[in-house]
């Protein structure tokens, strides 16, 4: 145990180094003539801030953006990466792949959500139901490509199955199946993964949306005579329409980027690749940075839109305050 | 709330209701809401079958990690194995697996408590920093009075984009040969996961310190309180809720983080947080497959027992990002 005595100490002295200097901005703050005061408190409170995000995330896009075009000895090659991202077969393969995660997964994981959320509002055991759905979120990518790797697990026929649905499969008289080998529906069951961990998300955004719909306008619509359904599409739907456009756009991000189930469960092999794994394939272990960079472009271009509506309505909603 | 009567209150009311009623015959609008509670009984019925089918298949999967991860070695990998619901015919348990990934030595062995300790060593100071120096910025853009305040917290807004892999390269570039950070320590670790959780960090406490009255702000001004005052006496205080909610992801995401750990810890057991090592063993098929359920089980631990402990924090700052963004 003589390891944690080292770990320790060095954790001690970051956190004092950072609470001196935090104190020494705050010092320097409050000590400041009155002539300055203003500008020096607005660039003590924000210059730390300010400077980690510009060298930790602008520097380095601005960076990667000039990397996507040069080949893998760094001199410029023009759209030559883009041209290969869009001509390669297997570069296709990543973008349809890329393309089939973020209509999925957004849809399927919003609208079990949704149901979801529905189904168990006010019910009895809400809290605890809504645990079991949501704790996913609270798990690795890591551990949860173990967890599914389980679920997926594969024998031969004829031998004892190990996996669940494999099991049930032989139970109900079908071969058991290659889940993570056989494309192209193996990105299916990758997918599927992905879904378990957003849904909860969703749910619970969702959930508290549907408490926030006036009990009188349902009310209102019930002695209309509408049935369930009807109060659902009619006055449910449109009172959760925010909230629905953000938890759709934010899972499509979160989509998107996703890297460490594919790298863990297939390594995106067999045809599972998506635009976020085959960019550190390409940067990190085949040689080609500029093509990775190039792949990391695409992938800001395809998220800019998301970001412009999103921070547009942002403004509006600052507008009105 | 209180005004209104507890629904228990009131079904019995009604059931009294029908009591005092009975003799007089029935009449169609008193079979109505009759008929009309029965249905939504019948409807609620289904759908609570629905939900209790939806949370048994999002169970399942981590329920069977569990058992897996109690079982002996035999019953997992070779010719004996069989599957994991087979657990609940022969009761054969052993935290043998728990002992092998956590205390066992050897070159061989998991060695978990060692990087289960990097974990918390590179979560703890990270979720302070990018507490403290979110919160200092939010305020800023919440009430500070400077030209392009609207602007400036757009582009952190939308930084929030950037993916990652993007930034990588040059940032391990920038710490190796330009800032000369040493290798195998932590401070690599700290300085990126502090830099990435910035941008949400400070849109989610925005949204809540901007939500503050003005009036407790400008009372505390008149009484002669400079910002540094006010923040630390009236903001901080204020904001416990938004700050535990984003300490609460601010833990999740670094303990559950994978790729920024690939890129900057170099690997060992002295910094290599417990997600790396965990894809190790899992990545490399072999004999020792049957610790994989174990030693998953040890790394979702701490993020479980912190959720579950925590939930009602993790729910609000969902909200808090979602619904006002």
């Amino acid at each position: 145990m003589e390891f944690l005595g080292g770990k320790f100490l060095q954790v001690f002295i970051a956190l004092a180094v950072f609470a001196a200097l935090i104190g020494l901005i705050m010092l320097i703050v409050d000590r400041a003539p009155k002539s300055v005061k203003d500008k020096l408190t607005i660039v003590g409170f924000l210059a730390p801030a300010a400077i980690l995000m510009l060298v930790g995330l602008v520097y380095p896009a601005v960076q990667t953006s000039i990397l996507a075009f040069t080949n893998a000895s760094g001199q410029p090659n023009g759209v030559d990466n883009f041209v290969w991202m869009f001509t390669q077969p297997e570069a296709l393969v990543t973008l349809r792949n890329t393309v089939i995660w973020t209509v999925l997964v957004p849809f399927l994981s919003t609208g079990f959500g949704l149901a979801y959320a529905v189904f168990i509002d006010k019910a009895r055991g809400e809290k605890v139901l809504k645990a079991l759905v949501f704790m996913p979120m609270a798990i690795s990518f890591v551990g949860a490509g173990i967890i599914w790797k389980l679920v997926y697990d594969y024998r031969g026929p004829g031998i004892e199955q190990t996996g669940v649905i494999n099991a049930l499969r032989v139970m109900l008289g079908m071969d058991p199946k290659q889940f993570l080998l056989d494309a192209p529906e193996n990105t299916v069951f990758l997918i599927i993964v992905m879904v378990w961990i957003q849904t909860g998300f969703a749910m619970v955004i969702l959930s508290a949306a549907i408490k926030g719909v006036p009990m009188e306008l349902v009310e209102a619509a019930r002695l209309d005579g509408a049935n369930a359904w009807e109060q659902f599409r009619n006055v449910t739907i449109p009172g959760i329409r925010g909230a629905l456009v953000v938890v759709l756009t934010t899972i499509t991000i979160a989509t998107l980027k996703v890297f460490d189930i594919v790298r863990t469960m297939t390594a995106g092999n067999y045809d599972t690749s998506v635009v976020a794994n085959e960019m550190y394939t390409q940067a990190f272990r085949a040689g080609e940075p500029g093509r990775g960079a190039a792949l990391a472009l695409i992938l800001f271009l395809l998220v800019l839109p998301i970001v412009v509506y999103n921070a547009r309505v942002l403004r509006q909603q600052r507008e009105i305050r | 709330m209180t005004v209104m009567p507890a629904p228990d209150e009131a079904a019995n009311t009604s059931r009294t209701q029908t009591r005092k009623d009975k003799g007089r015959p029935a009449t169609p609008e008193d079979s109505a809401p009759i008929m009309r509670r029965v249905k939504t009984k019948l409807t609620s019925r289904w759908a609570t079958a629905a939900a209790v089918i939806i949370a048994t298949i999002w169970t399942v999967p981590t329920f069977g990690l569990l058992v897996s991860s109690i079982r002996p070695a035999a019953k997992q990998v070779g010719p004996r194995s069989d599957g994991w619901w087979n657990f609940f015919a022969d009761w054969d348990f052993t935290f043998k697996n728990y002992v092998d990934v956590t205390a066992a030595a050897g070159s061989q062995s998991a060695n978990l408590s060692q990087y289960f300790v990097n974990s918390l060593a590179i979560v703890i100071p990270v979720t302070v920093f990018v507490l403290v120096l979110a919160s200092m910025a939010a305020y800023m853009f919440a009430w500070g009075n400077f030209k392009g305040r609207e602007w400036a917290f757009i582009i952190v807004f939308a930084l929030q984009i950037i993916p990652l892999q993007m930034a990588l390269i040059p940032l391990l570039t920038l710490f190796t040969q330009v800032l000369q950070i040493p290798p195998g320590s932590y401070t690599q670790l700290w300085i990126a996961h502090t830099m990435f959780g910035l941008p949400l960090g400070i849109f989610l406490l925005h949204n809540f310190i901007s939500e503050i009255p003005g009036e407790v702000i400008e009372a505390a001004k008149v009484d002669g309180a400079g910002h540094t005052t006010i923040f630390w006496r009236i903001i901080l205080p204020l904001s416990v809720p938004a700050l535990a909610s984003l300490a609460i992801f601010q833990f999740l995401w670094v303990w559950n983080d994978l790729l920024v750990a690939l890129v900057f810890s170099g690997g060992t057991a002295d910094v290599a947080p417990i997600t790396q090592r965990l894809a190790e063993i899992s990545g490399t098929r072999g004999n020792r497959d049957y610790l994989n359920p174990a030693a998953a089980f040890v790394s979702i631990i701490v993020p479980l027992a912190v959720f579950f402990g925590l939930q009602r924090y993790f729910v609000r700052g969902l909200l808090a990002g979602g619904l006002k963004g």
